[in-house]
């Protein structure tokens, strides 16, 4: 893998094709969790080890899975997988693992598990596959952290709730005064919804500026490769 | 801004005009609601009415577009007071700034501002608040409450305790809490007759404040700013539906005459159904538009867990229109059905 290779997948993985803001897959845990943002990052957590170890497979295997049942063969890898991790989380963050529930099976179906060992770790080395599921990862980690953040602070006016669960030693940051009421609709998923919109259209704008400034800089400019594919 | 399709026959209406209009026609209501309540109603108009200004100013700065256009079109305050009205009127103020904001921001700018949102944005500010601050959000004042002005003013900005004493329930809600509390024992006409919330035909007094809206309704539609569809399509359905209700088991619905001056009924029938740019625009889209607000405020009042359904019920209903209109297409003259 070149350094190039690596650039690219860090940035189609951080910023690109970011799985919430640009391929904008797993809305289902993503508006579920991210209630406050030790959950979100767990969660992310959880499915970067899922997708680091399920490209891996995959991209091993990829020259020996039959073409047409391809399919069911990922998803078998992946279930094992998310078993483990399941076991893992029951066993050493119980509070953590009661708190996110159904969702840590569900990585799963998590449609951007399938959708990277389908369209990046079967056509591509174990490395560079092992490094886009780490970094595909990483970017929904990041934006399930401020989104979770951003709800967190509006809904209690708190940041790090649940931090506790993980680390004993730990307890959540009171960032508002006590008589805050809370903007409860921060936590419903209608809010989840409108913030994670705001954080797609900031992303969206950001994009819009630095094309402006490329177009700027250098007239003569190839076009842009078209976006990736995406899976549902 | 026009309201309806080609021809125009009638004279041009300016979008302040009519906005300028439709709060005149408010002042009914609001001159029953002060007699009710006391001044603090004023209080509450004036405070969402500078945050709907300060809110719209700065999206349309952030948007790029003229300000003062926009700004003398007067539309930032109508929202402001219709939710300034829905709101119990003695509410802390950042609950109503807050509100307001919502509503400007997002559910009428970053839908693309006037006449472009899908929804009516002074019931998704009440939609969302109620669904936040459900407790502070149903602390209606007992009527006949003889609070000093100012005493109501601290209040509102949070420097006197809210306490119960200035907390009753709604006549629907009263009456909601009576029928699921009580034992088969309890029946609508003895509650409605002994108990002091309630006046001769609805909540004691708050009669007035709807037929005030009423009356501003009914200016409305004499000065051709409304049709009469949407308004009688949304009565009809709330009577129809609770006269039947009424009929089968008069023990346990109250009286038609009792919803339709209770809650938002008409303040939603005239002035928030009527929404040209959420609602339907076809007459025959109206009607349906309308009776279908009124099956739904009815279903979510009686049967819902919130106070008050017309501001879901119109709200569904928003989510609806495009497709009614779609399908209520008048016909085209000389044409065989609506297509050329």
């Amino acid at each position: 893998m070149t350094r190039d290779e690596l650039a690219t997948i860090a940035r189609n993985g951080l910023w690109k094709q970011n799985t919430s803001l640009g391929q904008v897959l797993g809305l289902c845990p993503l508006l579920a969790v991210t209630t406050n943002m030790v959950n979100g990052v767990m969660l992310s957590l959880a499915t970067i080890i899922v997708m680091a170890l399920a490209n891996v497979a995959v991209a091993s295997l990829r020259n020996l899975i039959p073409h047409e049942i391809r399919i069911p063969v990922f998803i078998l890898i992946v279930a094992a997988l998310v078993t483990v991790v399941d076991l893992l989380f029951n066993a050493n963050l119980h509070e953590l693992y009661v708190v996110l529930g159904i969702f840590i099976p569900l990585i799963v179906t998590n449609c951007i598990v399938l959708a990277r060992v389908e369209a990046f770790a079967a056509k591509n080395p174990p490395l560079n596959s092992t490094m886009d599921g780490v970094f595909m990862g990483l970017g929904m980690l990041w934006t399930l952290a401020v989104l979770g953040a951003m709800r967190e602070f509006i809904s209690s006016g708190t940041l790090l709730g649940g931090i506790d669960m993980v680390f004993p030693a730990l307890s959540p940051i009171q960032v508002l005064p006590e008589s805050y009421p809370g903007f409860l609709l921060g936590l419903l998923p209608p809010g989840a919804f409108i913030l994670l919109g705001c954080m797609i259209a900031w992303k969206n704008w950001m994009d819009a500026r630095a094309a402006e400034r490329a177009k700027r800089q250098a007239p003569p400019v190839a076009p842009p490769a078209a976006p990736a594919e995406a899976l549902g | 801004m026009m309201f309806a399709p080609a021809p125009f026959l009638l004279k041009d209406t300016s979008v302040s005009q009519v906005m300028t209009q439709v709060c005149l026609a408010l002042i009914p209501g609001i001159a029953a609601y002060i007699w009710l309540v006391g001044p603090a109603i004023v209080f509450q108009l004036a405070i969402a009415s500078l945050a709907a200004i300060a809110a719209e100013a700065f999206m349309l700065k952030l948007r790029g577009k003229p300000l003062a256009m926009f700004l003398s079109d007067g539309s930032a305050i109508v929202t402001a007071w219709l939710i300034a009205l829905t709101f119990p009127p003695l509410a802390p103020w950042w609950l109503v700034v807050t509100g307001t904001l919502f509503a400007i921001l997002i559910a009428k700018h970053l839908y693309g501002g006037l006449g472009q949102n899908p929804f009516n944005p002074a019931m998704v500010a009440f939609a969302a608040c109620i669904v936040s601050f459900p407790a502070l959000m149903s602390q209606w004042p007992s009527i006949g409450l003889q609070m000093p002005l100012t005493d109501q003013l601290s209040v509102i900005l949070g420097q006197l305790p809210r306490i119960d004493a200035l907390s009753g329930a709604t006549p629907l809600d009263s009456l909601k809490t009576a029928l699921k509390l009580g034992d088969s024992q309890i029946d609508v006409a003895h509650l409605l007759a002994n108990q002091d919330i309630y006046g001769n035909f609805a909540g004691r007094g708050w009669e007035w404040v709807a037929a005030g809206y009423l009356f501003g309704g009914l200016w409305l539609w004499q000065r051709k700013l409304i049709t009469w569809h949407s308004p009688v399509a949304f009565l009809g359905a709330i009577v129809l539906l609770s006269g039947a209700l009424w009929l089968y088991q008069p023990a346990s619905f109250a009286n038609p005459l009792f919803h339709l001056f209770s809650g938002g009924t008409m303040l939603g029938a005239f002035f928030i159904i009527t929404d040209p740019v959420s609602g339907c625009t076809t007459p025959r889209g109206k009607l349906i538009f309308g009776f279908g607000a009124g099956l739904l405020a009815y279903v979510i009042r009686v049967f819902g867990g919130y106070p008050d359904g017309v501001a879901f019920a119109v709200l569904l209903m928003n989510l609806s229109a495009p497709l009614i209109d779609q399908l209520t297409q008048p016909r085209i003259f000389g044409m065989k059905g609506n297509q050329p």
